[in-house]
C-alpha cells in the first residue's frame, strides 16, 4: 500500500490578517511519464494531457499537470488510484509509459489570504506573477524542490515531500506572523 | 542573480532553479575499448577553460528536470543563448556579434 500519511492534522495551522496556512486533506497523487503520442493515455484517463508546462486539466476529481516534456502529475481522490493505475496498465501495450503512485511522498499546504502572494516571496526566487491563475509549477522554496498550483489571486496550494514539510511551514509560519505584524 | 532561459520551460527564470553540469558537447566514444589511456583519460578528464564563452550543460533541476545547453561568457557570467540537448551548437560569431 502507499497511503497518503501526514505528520500535521488537518486544519488550520496558522492563520493571520496577512494569510493562512492549513494541511489540505490527503488525496491520491500520481506521477506519469511517457514520451510519444499521448492519445491511448488520454482515452485511458478520459482527459487531455496538456504539453505546455505548467498548464492544468482537470475532468471531475482528476487533475493533470504537465511539469517537464515527458512528465505529468495526476492527482485525484484516494479512492481512485487504483481505478486510474488500472485503466493506465491497459494503454501500456500501446504506449509504453511510467505510472508510479506517489500518494504517501507529499503533503500539500493550501496558502490563501490577501498577501499570500507576497507570502511566497519569501522562499521562492521565481516571480510569483508568472505563475497565471489556473496553473501551476514546479520550483524551488527556500531550498526545497516544491510544486505550486495557483488556484486564483490569492489561492495557492504548495505540494512538497513528507520530509521537507516542517522546516517550509517553520518559514510560512513566520512569514504570515511578520506579514500580519507589519500591517498592524 | 543570474536570471536563465531554459528552452523548455520557454521562460526565463532565476539561477536558484538550475544546476550547472559542466561542459558541453564531450562525446562519449562510441567502442571504449578501442580507445587508448590517452584519449580515455582525455574523454573522462580533459575539460576546457575557457576565459570567454563557454559552451556548458545546466539543469532545470527545481523545474521541468531536463538537461540543456548554454552559452555563457566565463568573465561576465552573461547567457549569450541556451538551447535544447541534442541541438547542434550554434556558431559562436553570430552569438557574440550580437552582443555587440
Amino acid at each position: 500500500m502507499n497511503a497518503p500519511i501526514s505528520s500535521f492534522d488537518p486544519f488550520a495551522l496558522v492563520e493571520t490578517s496577512a494569510a493562512q496556512v492549513r494541511v489540505a486533506s490527503p488525496c491520491g497523487r500520481l506521477s506519469l511519464r511517457a514520451r510519444g503520442d499521448l492519445a491511448p493515455l488520454d482515452a485511458a484517463l478520459g482527459l487531455t494531457l496538456p504539453e505546455k508546462i505548467g498548464q492544468r486539466v482537470s475532468v471531475g476529481n482528476l487533475e493533470a499537470i504537465c511539469l517537464g516534456p515527458d512528465e505529468w502529475k495526476l492527482e485525484t481522490e484516494t479512492g481512485a488510484v487504483a481505478g486510474i493505475e488500472e485503466a493506465c496498465a491497459k494503454a501500456c501495450a500501446e504506449l509504453p509509459h511510467a505510472l508510479v503512485d506517489i500518494s504517501a511522498r507529499e503533503v500539500s499546504f493550501v496558502i490563501e489570504g490577501v498577501r499570500a502572494a507576497e507570502l511566497l516571496t519569501l522562499g521562492c526566487p521565481r516571480d510569483i506573477a508568472t505563475i497565471e491563475i489556473g496553473t501551476g509549477r514546479r520550483t524551488v522554496f527556500d531550498g526545497a524542490t516544491v510544486l505550486i498550483w495557483r488556484d486564483g489571486e490569492n489561492s495557492f496550494r504548495m505540494d512538497v515531500w513528507n520530509s521537507f514539510a516542517p522546516h517550509l511551514f517553520a518559514l510560512l509560519d513566520t512569514g504570515c506572523r511578520e506579514l500580519a505584524a507589519e500591517a498592524a | 542573480m543570474l536570471l536563465i532561459h531554459c528552452p523548455y520551460c520557454e521562460e526565463t527564470l532565476p539561477e536558484a532553479e538550475f544546476a550547472h553540469a559542466g561542459q558541453a558537447h564531450v562525446v562519449r566514444p562510441e567502442n571504449p575499448s578501442a580507445q587508448s589511456d590517452e584519449e580515455w583519460e582525455n574523454f573522462l578528464f580533459i575539460r576546457s577553460n575557457v576565459k570567454g564563452p563557454h559552451y556548458e550543460r545546466w539543469r532545470h533541476v527545481h523545474g521541468c528536470g531536463r538537461f540543456f545547453n548554454a552559452v555563457r561568457d566565463t568573465v561576465s557570467d552573461r547567457f549569450l543563448t541556451t538551447y535544447k540537448a541534442g541541438a547542434p551548437r550554434p556558431d559562436l560569431e553570430t552569438l557574440t556579434g550580437e552582443v555587440k
